[in-house]
């Protein structure tokens, strides 16, 4: 990887447009959380399993830390920093997140936010089961999930 | 005066942070000039070094390079035995024990380089389980491998033995869990000859202040712990984030540049601590009329290759070790054991949850064999309000065994469940049934440790009309932050946005003891609410307060004060209730100041064509006196218990030669939002008169009583004479195919 020429790559992450200069295999992670001091998305376990630090690629919800970032080239991005109004008021998931205890030590958060809001793109009025199967690939070792799904559920109602 | 919030689910302090992803975890942070810190470590379980060699034809002049030869001595974490090393020199005891320290301010060229250094070791052999530890014939530790025993003898157990109408033995094993925070543990040092300054992950600041402190020869006031936003804990944070600490001072130290020192998830998994593995073997008797007689309990950790924490996480697992039952004739048996493993260390529930499962277990086989159904046999013979358990502890506080069974065994429909799977069992494919278990859970410090923590937190009010907590209590998740500005709050009549929690800097916050134990809410937070009250007197002293005056005369006080004096701050140290006494030499007396009590019921399916278990419906009933918090009690229930479902049914740590062979997410499993059924949570509320508010401790006992819960509906379903967790599918076939097998000879 590091033998590779690093080149100037374009994207929009959270609605502005940046070029930078990485390595075409280097992680969409590193590149956020280093590259563009976005550190909002969280490594935790750079195997693709734990979902801490999943954003949204063109509305997809992917892995950072398995996407390499010249897959980002000419992409739309939002990431947890992008979730909240410019006037940084929270949106709906954030504020049930805080109300229903969805948050915890706070470090699947970012992620799991993100896994919610694609799947309230997908699913307005979720039933619990497709909130359970949208959630799957966020791992939180701190709430048993019980008030995360309530947080979405709610957030859904809303 | 401001409405209570004690009781009420206020917002989490620092939600909003957490929320938005603003909140700053030590990754996150960084330095002008830092290096990338890695950990080289042994490739063996046990040997000698013989040498070190750099490799790979990498510019190793470029490198900073610490080995033990750059380690003050004497080369030691400290804790309690000070035995660890900080690096090995000479001799490796165990498979990842960390050997060379290399810094780089190329992160990917700093672990190309650690897969580049070669550590030669001449092999010695190695001590990889209980029984080889327990037989003695490799020696690792001291004369005979034992870290720490304990003996609780009350009665006469050999006599009751003897005399009792029933005897039913049995043996239970538990496996290692590994906590799985989803933050890795990680540090950044700035140090040089005249201080250490580091910010990290941890628990404990004052256990990493005084492990710098020792290592370095340093006065306190030269090292600076802070705590960054922490992903998770769980214990894992308690004592590990000293040696990471340590390693990343030396490379600052040796390199003049910060460090970072962050783990993968494949180093963490490999090397940091997890839950002590455990085998307990029970001896019960019991009188015909279904009465404990006797009860003689031989309780074994495997501890690792150091010492570390094990006699504390033995001595709560000893404590425990009889349950919520009187019975007059007790002797348990605890040892502590030396093998070539990594130091197994503190986990939520801390040694209760393996001798709780053994226990519990055990008496769904206790019950069977003397013709009781299982709730009868506890039903008579739960410890009652006034009785002495066997550590010599006499029940002072109200216990309402009785009525947690019948409000947990209702909630559940325990009873028709258990006949309707009886029934229905016989032809299905799929079988289901229903266990519980009952249990308690010590709060605070073992014994007398809170005495020698003698914990302090101080409370100040600010010139603009605040006031602050200084505590060393860490926020990990679960809710320090929040339950210590409502203590306030309601303690001063003050608005909970009117109250601040300082972040733990130990250069800003006193030693308030470490974030453990179920201890910060019950025993920090009494403190908070004590100095919070000397803060009010000081103002009624100085003739500005009305006696008990608050909310805004209180906040129109603190700010006359502060014009005169330039500062308020109150201070409170931690005294024992009255009459609780502890022995150390004996070994006896009041175990905990107070201990949480529940009944938890799990209903589940087996399917008897791949023997997977689903768990269809999980009831926590618990008595944990005042609930401070709504949302965040019932949110740590359901967290406990979910790592429970995982210790019960998932989570199995594969070893290989020493070492953990399933390193990944990806191959060790813990639960995911698939895996869980509802957890229902409730809860009995009995203020306890010395916790603030009347709560008590909440944190671990969701550990204690989920996998017997577990373990005994499984038992049901199938007939599987369940003894060890984690029961995988395989597990569970191979318990039956062992029954058909026996039954057939």
């Amino acid at each position: 990887m590091s033998d590779a020429a690093p080149c100037t790559i374009r994207f929009v992450v959270n609605g502005r447009a940046v070029d930078v200069d990485a390595h075409p295999m280097a992680r969409l992670l590193d590149v956020l959380r280093v590259e563009l001091g976005l550190t909002g998305t969280k490594e935790g376990c750079g195997e693709g399993e734990c979902g801490a630090c999943s954003v949204l690629v063109n509305g997809e919800l992917v892995n950072s830390c398995l996407t390499p970032v010249l897959q980002a080239a000419g992409a739309t991005i939002t990431t947890i920093e992008g979730i909240a109004g410019a006037d940084a008021t929270l949106s709906a998931l954030q504020q049930a997140f805080i109300e229903h205890g969805g948050a915890q030590c706070g470090i699947c958060t970012p992620g799991m936010i993100i896994a919610a809001t694609s799947l309230l793109a997908r699913h307005p009025d979720p039933t619990e089961a497709e909130v359970r199967t949208g959630l799957a690939g966020n791992l939180c070792r701190c709430t048993g999930y019980m008030r995360i799904f309530e947080a979405v559920m709610k957030a859904a109602a809303r | 005066m401001a409405a209570p919030v004690v009781g009420r689910a206020v917002p989490r302090k620092e939600g909003r942070s957490k929320v938005t992803g603003q909140a700053r975890y030590v990754d996150d942070l960084t330095m002008p000039g830092l290096l990338h810190g890695v950990t080289v470590r042994s490739p063996v379980p046990r040997g000698r070094i013989r040498g070190i060699r750099f490799e790979g034809g990498l510019p190793w002049d470029e490198f900073t390079i610490v080995t033990a030869r750059d380690v003050p001595a004497p080369n030691r974490i400290a804790l309690i035995l000070n035995d660890q090393p900080c690096l090995a020199d000479d001799v490796i005891n165990h498979a990842e024990e960390p050997v060379v320290l290399l810094a780089h301010a190329d992160k990917g060229l700093a672990e190309r380089a650690r897969q580049s250094v070669v550590i030669d070791v001449d092999p010695l052999p190695a001590v990889l389980s209980l029984d080889e530890s327990l037989s003695g014939r490799e020696v690792i530790w001291g004369t005979d491998n034992v870290f720490k025993s304990y003996l609780v003898n009350s009665g006469d157990v050999d006599a009751a033995l003897a005399a009792a109408d029933i005897v039913v033995e049995g043996e239970y094993e538990t496996g290692a869990q590994e906590q799985l925070y989803i933050e890795p543990q990680g540090m950044i040092s700035i140090a040089d000859a005249e201080g250490i300054t580091v910010w990290g992950s941890l628990q404990c600041p004052y256990y990493v202040h005084k492990a710098l402190t020792t290592l370095f020869s340093l006065p306190d006031d030269r090292v600076r712990v802070v705590q960054a936003e922490t992903g998770g804990g769980f214990g894992g944070k308690e004592e590990y984030p000293s040696h990471i600490a340590a390693h990343a001072a030396l490379l600052a130290m040796k390199s003049g540049r910060p460090v970072k020192l962050v783990y993968d998830r494949a180093e963490d998994m490999v090397a940091t601590t997890k839950r002590h593995p455990s085998r307990t073997r029970h001896r019960t008797g019991l009188s015909h009329d279904g009465r404990l007689v006797a009860m003689d309990i031989d309780f074994v950790l495997d501890g690792g290759a150091y010492c570390t924490l094990s006699p504390v996480v033995l001595s709560r697992g000893t404590l425990h070790a009889a349950g919520p039952y009187y019975c007059p004739n007790v002797r348990i048996r605890g040892r502590a054991m030396a093998t070539s493993t990594p130091p197994h260390g503190a986990f939520r529930g801390f040694g209760a949850p393996q001798s709780l499962f053994a226990l519990e277990r055990h008496m769904d086989v206790v019950a069977a064999r003397a013709g009781l159904a299982p709730d009868d046999l506890r039903r008579r013979n739960f410890i009652v309000q006034g009785q002495t358990s066997a550590i010599g502890q006499v029940m002072r506080e109200p216990v309402e065994m009785d009525a947690l069974l019948d409000r947990a065994l209702a909630l559940s429909d325990y009873h028709r469940k258990r006949e309707t799977f009886d029934r229905a069992n016989g032809h299905s494919p799929v079988k289901q049934g229903i266990g519980f278990a009952s249990f308690l859970h010590g709060a605070g410090f073992t014994g007398s440790g809170e005495v020698h923590l003698a914990s302090v937190v101080d409370v100040e009010a600010t010139a603009d009309g605040h006031v602050r907590v200084l505590a060393a209590s860490t926020e990990i998740g679960q809710g320090t932050n929040t339950i210590f500005a409502q203590i306030i709050a309601d303690t001063l009549g003050i608005g909970y946005d009117q109250v601040e929690v300082a972040q733990p800097d130990t250069a800003n916050v006193p030693d308030s003891g470490p974030t453990v134990a179920s201890r910060t809410a019950m025993v920090v937070g009494k403190l908070v609410e004590t100095a919070a009250r000397t803060l009010q007197q000081t103002l009624v002293d100085a003739g500005l307060l009305g006696t008990g005056g608050t909310g805004d005369a209180f906040i129109h006080a603190c700010r006359t004060y502060i014009g005169t004096h330039g500062a308020l701050r109150a201070r409170s140290i931690y005294s024992p209730p009255p009459g609780v006494q502890w022995d150390d030499e004996a070994y006896r007396g009041d175990a905990y100041g107070a201990f949480a009590w529940a009944v938890y019921v799990a209903a589940v399916s087996v399917d008897t064509a791949t023997w997977e278990t689903r768990i269809d419906d999980f009831v926590a009933l618990q008595e944990i006196g005042r609930v401070l918090h709504p949302v965040l009690a019932a949110g740590q229930i359901e967290g406990g218990v979910a790592q429970a479902i995982g210790y019960a049914l998932l989570e199995e740590v594969i070893w290989r030669n020493g070492r953990m062979a399933n390193g990944q997410m990806t191959n060790y499993i813990m639960p995911t939002s698939m895996d869980l059924p509802p957890i229902r949570v409730f809860f009995e509320e009995r203020p306890y008169a010395h916790g603030p508010f009347g709560a008590k401790g909440i944190g671990e006992l969701p550990m204690d009583g989920v996998a017997p819960a577990i373990a005994n509906a499984i038992a049901h379903a199938t007939g599987a004479a369940v003894s060890k967790i984690p029961i995988t599918p395989e597990s569970l076939m191979a318990t039956i195919d062992r029954q058909l097998e026996a039954a057939r000879v």
